[in-house]
């Protein structure tokens, strides 16, 4: 068992947890995801870090209730626990040596791109960052990225309640214009990271995303987690979970993560019946 | 040669049966293609008595040649014949760990059985029921009553584990056996390996897999699930920090091979490895009451020719599939599957299409709609020795099918060879051992599919037994 230390809501669906996991905080690298189950009848989802501490033996992860598993952790507070949790997975991101770039994180994508931005700041990249959300409420970190030693900080939301009115790409764009940009990553809910990789491909900068397909496993042994990038299919969790953006098929991902959708709805739907938080 | 008034008065000699080989009782085809339970029931006492019985004894058993792990199958059909099964069960724990599973799933009929010399004339003791009679039998004691296997003196030594599968618990009963500290590393939440991912409840009860294994803990075997050796620590911080003197690597199967045409992408498509994961270890059949989902396809389409192949098959149509059909482009006769699954499947109404070559996978929507394929037909032998497909001109014809499940084997999982640059590996990524497991690191042996690719569960146990006695004389000869 996995004692939770740590939980903080951060909107009215997006949550922190915070578990005990030493061995796993030695070695975690931004970019990388761990594997959790919530109890004995659980799925095994895959969530990135958004933080951790090798030190104080903690690592912690930010998600979105979404279907029935998002939905249980975000009943979860200190003093519970979670049945099993797994990693560091995946290959961590490549930060060193990028120069100029550009760190897109939209949505719960902030909570990865919180690490990665420390890590390539950290290398001593000139690191601007880019944070989206639909609006003020979903907008998640801005704190904690105005702590980090970044050249700036740029914050869009859709309806222009916080920041500037736009989408990320506005922004990405202005950069690739001006010729600004070594790099550039993005971290985010595919279509977004799919006009992204779009937006930078015009102006030839390169563009690294972060993919979050479905896994069962987590370490190379299922290949639910297949994504084609360029002409070969790749596995998600050893050989990403980033890969080139320009070369990325977003179309197939997003058809992929679709998958159980209708399925797991009807899930999420009895257990909302059962929970006391009816939202 | 001592004078024969000398010897003990001996019992009687045995007087083989010759009885017929000894059916296994089966639940009845169009009953068990509806759920998971087990297909085989098992002897009951009775019968295990009377094949035991058929079994003549030989001076010379050639069986226990063909057991990859030297069971003394002689003397423990002795003990069942004369009654004293607590002794049979001993006997058959000294050289394997998992009776009752390797009872089961062992290729008996390829092994122990092909060499049994009633086969030359007929047909050969039924070895493998009698073993799983005997591993059922020490199952359904309390604990505290089921033969423990002996643990040797402690020698303050420790070794760690990858991998809790067969090869990994082989190894861990052995140098207990040997007196070795025996923590294994699971990368999963439950131990077992493909014995609890893998190979469906309906052949191998996940119960019983759960029971073999907790033996293991009552010989001092440390489990740590939830633990990746090659990123959770990597084989260096096991012998550094963590503090091993060393290390067997039995991580198993790796990443599934596709068949690389188009489509495969679709949803629908599965490797046998996730959907049987799903099913198996995740308990999709059980959902919403278990989380996982698993796509419960109409018309199912197995792509394969092995065991695993057969399993998906079956698990298809026990999750409500109206057709299931195995695609395979040589004939039955070339399938590497077991004899036994192949007609089980045949019983439960999955479909043969024999020398059908996949070439796309349609779709619609992003799901799958069906499969075209090529008519094979049978050429000169291969590199493997069978006879090679060949395709015959303009046949392409569509099957129609909502699911794909490709069951054609698996890679090399990465994760070790990754984090450990001094680790010799094949250019296909399997690990590079010596005959007796050893690899080129000093103190890292390793045995199973991660060395072999995919095999079965009795050679990686073999393998994970001979790499012990390897361990063993390596301690032995460091600081002596």
């Amino acid at each position: 068992m996995f004692p939770i230390v740590h939980q903080r809501q951060l909107s009215d669906s997006v949550f922190e947890i915070g578990v005990a996991a030493p061995a796993i905080a030695r070695k975690a690298k931004a970019g990388q995801f761990l594997m959790l189950r919530v109890d004995d009848h659980g799925e095994r989802i895959p969530l990135t870090f958004s933080d951790w501490s090798a030190e104080e033996g903690w690592i912690r992860f930010i998600f979105m209730r979404v279907g029935k598993t998002t939905h249980q952790l975000s009943h979860l507070g200190v003093g519970d626990s979670l049945a099993d949790v797994v990693g560091p997975l995946g290959i961590p991101t490549h930060t060193e040596g990028l120069g100029r770039v550009a760190v897109v994180g939209g949505g719960v994508g902030a909570a990865v791109a919180y690490p990665v931005a420390r890590a390539m700041a950290e290398a001593g990249n000139d690191v601007t960052v880019i944070l989206g959300a639909r609006n003020q409420e979903l907008l998640i970190l801005e704190d904690e990225f105005r702590a980090l030693p970044l050249k700036e900080l740029i914050v869009m939301t859709d309806d222009g309640s916080a920041g500037e009115k736009g989408l990320v790409t506005a922004p990405l764009k202005r950069m690739c214009e001006a010729a600004e940009l070594d790099h550039s990553m993005a971290i985010g809910p595919a279509i977004m990271m799919k006009f992204c990789a779009a937006t930078t491909k015009e102006f030839n900068v390169p563009i690294t995303v972060s993919l979050n397909p479905i896994m069962v496993d987590g370490t190379g042994m299922c290949g639910a987690c297949r994504v084609s990038v360029g002409s070969e299919t790749k596995f998600g969790c050893v050989d990403g979970p980033d890969f080139d953006g320009h070369a990325v098929d977003f179309e197939e991902l997003m058809s992929r993560q679709r998958v159980y959708t209708d399925i797991e709805r009807e899930a999420d739907a009895d257990f909302s019946r059962e929970c006391s938080c009816h939202r | 040669m001592p004078p024969l008034d000398e010897t003990p008065a001996e019992k009687p000699r045995h007087k083989p049966s010759r009885a017929p080989r000894t059916p296994m009782p089966e639940r009845d085809a169009s009953e068990r293609a509806q759920d998971f339970d087990e297909v085989s029931l098992g002897y009951s006492e009775e019968q295990a008595v009377a094949e035991a019985n058929r079994c003549i004894q030989c001076k010379n058993p050639t069986c226990i040649e063909g057991c990859p792990v030297n069971i003394d199958i002689k003397s423990f059909i002795a003990r069942i014949i004369d009654g004293d099964y607590g002794a049979a069960v001993s006997v058959l724990k000294e050289r394997n760990a998992l009776p009752a599973v390797c009872g089961r799933v062992c290729p008996q009929e390829e092994q122990c059985e092909a060499v049994c010399v009633l086969a030359r004339k007929g047909e050969p003791v039924a070895i493998g029921r009698l073993e799983r009679w005997l591993g059922d039998f020490d199952l359904a004691c309390d604990l505290d009553h089921r033969c423990a296997p002996e643990v040797g003196e402690p020698t303050g030594r420790r070794v760690a584990i990858v991998g809790s599968g067969p090869a990994g618990l082989a190894c861990a009963g052995e140098l207990r056996h040997l007196g070795h500290a025996v923590t294994i590393f699971e990368s999963l939440h439950a131990p077992g390996g493909v014995l609890t991912y893998g190979i469906p409840e309906f052949r191998l009860p996940k119960a019983i897999v759960q029971a073999e294994i907790e033996m293991l803990g009552v010989m001092g075997v440390e489990i740590v699930t939830n633990v990746v050796v090659g990123a959770t620590y990597t084989l260096d911080d096991l012998l550094s920090e963590e503090g091993f003197d060393a290390i067997f690597v039995g991580s198993g199967a790796g990443l599934p091979i596709f068949l690389g045409i188009p489509g495969e992408n679709l949803n629908g498509v599965y490797s046998a490895n996730e959907f049987l994961t799903r099913v198996n270890l995740m308990k999709a059949y059980e959902f919403p009451k278990h989380d996982t989902p698993v796509w419960r396809g109409r018309k199912v389409a197995v792509v394969g020719g092995g065991n695993v192949a057969m399993d998906a098959a079956r698990t298809a149509k026990r999750l409500g599939a109206e057709e299931v059909f195995l695609v395979y482009r040589r004939s039955e006769e070339e399938m590497p599957a077991r004899r036994e699954e192949v007609h089980h499947a045949q019983q439960e109404g999955i479909e043969f299409k024999m020398l059908c070559s996949p070439q796309e996978i349609l779709g619609h929507d992003g799901f799958v709609t069906g499969m075209t394929a090529t008519r094979m037909e049978l050429g000169e032998p291969d590199a493997s020795g069978r006879r090679a497909p060949v395709c015959v001109m303009d046949s392409d014809f569509i099957i129609d099918c909502d699911t794909v499940i490709v069951a054609l084997g698996t890679r090399a999982n990465p994760l070790i060879a990754q984090t450990t640059p001094d680790l010799e590996v094949t250019s296909r990524g399997y690990v590079k051992t010596d005959e007796d497991g050893a690899t080129n690191k000093a103190g890292v042996f390793a045995g199973g599919d991660i060395v072999t690719g995919s095999a079965t569960v009795i050679l990686a146990m073999g393998a994970g037994k001979k790499a012990a006695v390897a361990i063993d004389n390596w301690l032995a000869g460091r600081n002596g």
